[in-house]
């Protein structure tokens, strides 16, 4: 078969089965797993392409996973996978090294075609996941040019127009079309804004508020 | 004396009041003692009246009890429903005051029953008072014994102390020992071991202060009586302090699962019937779990309402977004970033933004989930709401459909906003923008 090889790391087995129909044809499941030890060994054994990863799992969920394969995890991607509205779980998943985050409750061929992207090297932004880090990064006054960090604590405005129709429910492609530039260029803004979430040190992000959690 | 309307006395079969103990004037004979403390311990009040009298006649001590009992002894509907709560969190404090509270009245009684003897004063204690404790006692037992379901711990212990030669004043602490939770027998056959203890450790004692009226043994005979005492009361007082606790965690652990079960029972199961039942429709099916998994989540969460009355912008729009889908069975995602307080302009967006998703629902619905955007800045608060319908010409809606100009166009300019309507003919879908600038608010 072709397409990514898939790992699906998720403690629910109603759910796993359910996803591994719905990715069934699309991609390449090559096996799952529903602790955080087995997932490690896993990953370690098969070298998957994606990692599809529960964010809520006992023993640490998909960030602790995270944190025991990143490290060695060579050309495997990381899409986190979640029921959770709570931003700071999302965001920690993404800090932590995912490529990107979708609700439990996409489709099997949305989910399929994140994949791809993540497989293909890009950040898949949800709308939900576009507004926690417009919220993340909203307040951040204008940094002193000078400052080397200052670029990772804001967005441009280009990047936060690019999130903002993501938010909006745009695709890529729209977004391109919409804007005025091609779809390369939103993903470049895109993955961006990815390497900002996770190398920024900005408060917001390291310890995010309960306060400014999006319902 | 907040202890004797300790809020445990809320009892299981019984209304609170009733459970309280209390004076009853307007029933009672002078002061309504015995009739509170009778409807207290579910026993005949005639039969404390009897203790009363018979106490008197022995050598005064009864009346000196039902003085007490008097002053110690709230009246009737004294305490307003809403002490309760404040009695709720001194309760621990309450446990340990009416305790001492217990053991002072004990020595008092054992200290007034000396006094009166030492007076020399009528009636030989040595004929009364066995007569008195074996009548007092064997009624209360029997009646209990013979099926009133009532509260076998709290009488077992007032069985203990009338029969202990005590007066009934010294119930006053004793609404804390109730629901002790024990079988029957075990209560029945403590009662037994306890009155023959006491009645056999009176005996002795009259017996031996009889003979040997000196008054170093008299001293000697109140020690006899108050290690008696001891030895009778500190297992109950242990036993119950200790079951008491223990109950009351076991009473508010299943007071939370009956609330968990009361909501997945109202919500979740209800929700689960609901889909069975329309398990031919998919899109009210998934209309259903949506809303399930969102009422469910916002349970979850704990999120209070916000208690000022305030409408905010993100809860507002949350809101008619839940409305709108489930009256129409359309997925609306809502994603806001930032909030502010509505005022009567912000009002208005949200009612705009609500048109909008109702059109977004109702001419594109069938092209999947509808997307809200909205963004609260220090300058602006803008609201998209996007549909991947097929799309529609503004320029092309007949006049005669107010929908979209009058309730969405009129209504944000009215409120010095504006509003857009971007389409995209041809399957690109629609998006409604509404903007409102904040300086401008009225």
């Amino acid at each position: 078969m072709t397409g990514p090889r898939v790992v699906l790391v998720d403690d629910h087995a109603l759910f796993r089965a359910g996803v591994r129909s719905e990715l069934d044809g699309l991609v390449d499941v090559v096996g799952d797993a529903a602790t955080v030890a087995d997932a490690v060994a896993l990953i370690r054994e098969l070298a998957p392409d994606v990692v599809l990863l529960d964010v809520h799992m006992p023993d640490g969920g998909g960030l602790e996973v995270l944190r025991q394969v990143a490290a060695d995890a060579g050309a495997t991607q990381f899409l986190a996978l979640s029921v959770s509205d709570a931003a700071e779980d999302v965001i920690a998943v993404i800090r932590a090294g995912a490529r990107g985050y979708v609700t439990k409750t996409i489709s099997g061929t949305d989910l399929a075609d994140a994949v791809r992207r993540v497989h293909g090297g890009d950040a898949v932004f949800s709308p939900r996941l576009a507004g926690f880090v417009l919220d993340a990064f909203a307040g951040a006054g204008p940094a002193a040019a000078s400052e080397r960090d200052a670029d990772l604590d804001q967005l441009t405005p280009r990047e936060r127009e690019v999130l903002q129709h993501i938010a909006r429910g745009y695709m890529y492609k729209e977004i391109a079309q919409r804007l005025g530039i091609s779809a390369k260029t939103v993903e470049a803004h895109v993955s961006a804004v990815l390497r900002k979430l996770q190398l920024s040190s900005r408060h917001e992000l390291s310890r995010w508020a309960a306060a400014r959690r999006i319902g | 004396m907040s202890d004797v309307a300790h809020p445990l006395t809320g009892g299981r079969n019984a209304p609170a009041l009733r459970r309280d103990l209390r004076r009853d004037p307007e029933h009672g004979m002078i002061a309504g003692v015995c009739e509170g403390i009778g409807r207290r311990l579910d026993i005949d009040p005639l039969l404390l009246r009897i203790v009363f009298g018979a106490t008197t006649f022995a050598s005064g001590l009864g009346v000196a009890a039902y003085l007490l009992a008097w002053w110690l002894l709230p009246v009737e509907g004294a305490q307003p429903a809403a002490a309760a709560a404040a009695a709720e969190q001194r309760s621990s404090r309450n446990r340990r005051a009416a305790l001492e509270v217990g053991i002072g009245v004990g020595c008092l009684v054992v200290s007034i029953l000396l006094t009166f003897r030492e007076l020399g004063l009528p009636f030989s204690d040595a004929l009364t008072w066995p007569l008195v404790l074996v009548a007092a006692g064997g009624a209360l037992i029997w009646r209990q014994s013979v099926g009133r379901p009532g509260t076998p711990g709290a009488t077992a212990v007032a069985t203990a102390v009338a029969t202990a030669g005590a007066t009934p004043g010294a119930l006053a602490p004793l609404p804390l020992f109730e629901d002790q939770g024990d079988s029957r027998p075990a209560v029945i056959s403590r009662i037994g071991i306890g009155v023959t203890l006491v009645i056999t450790a009176a005996i002795v004692f009259l017996q031996i202060s009889g003979a040997l009226a000196a008054a170093s043994d008299v001293a000697l005979a109140a020690l006899v009586v108050a290690i008696a005492l001891v030895v009778i009361f500190a297992p109950f007082f242990v036993r119950l302090l200790t079951s008491l606790s223990i109950e009351r965690a076991e009473r508010i652990r299943s007071q939370e699962r009956a609330e968990v079960a009361a909501h997945l029972h109202d919500s979740v199961l209800q929700t689960l019937a609901l889909m069975q039942k329309r398990a031919d429709d998919p899109r009210e099916v998934a209309a259903l779990a949506r809303r399930q998994e969102r009422e469910l989540r916002t349970w979850l969460s704990g999120a209070p309402a916000r208690a000022d009355g305030e409408r905010w912008l993100a809860p507002a729009l949350q809101a008619a977004a839940d409305e709108i889908e489930q009256a129409h069975g359309v997925a609306i995602d809502v994603v806001a970033v930032g909030d502010a307080a509505l005022d009567r302009d912000g009002e208005a967006l949200v009612a705009a933004a609500r048109e909008a998703m109702l059109n977004a629902a109702k001419f594109a619905g069938d092209a999947g989930a509808v997307a809200v955007y909205a963004e609260a800045g220090a300058e602006r608060l803008e609201v998209f709401v996007r549909d991947r319908g097929p799309g529609f010409d503004p320029a092309a809606v007949p006049a005669d459909r107010r929908g979209v100009r009058e309730s969405i166009v009129g209504r944000m300019e009215r409120h010095g906003g504006r509003a857009a309507i971007n389409a995209a003919p041809g399957g690109g879908g629609t998006e409604v923008e509404l903007v409102l600038e904040r300086g401008e608010a009225s």
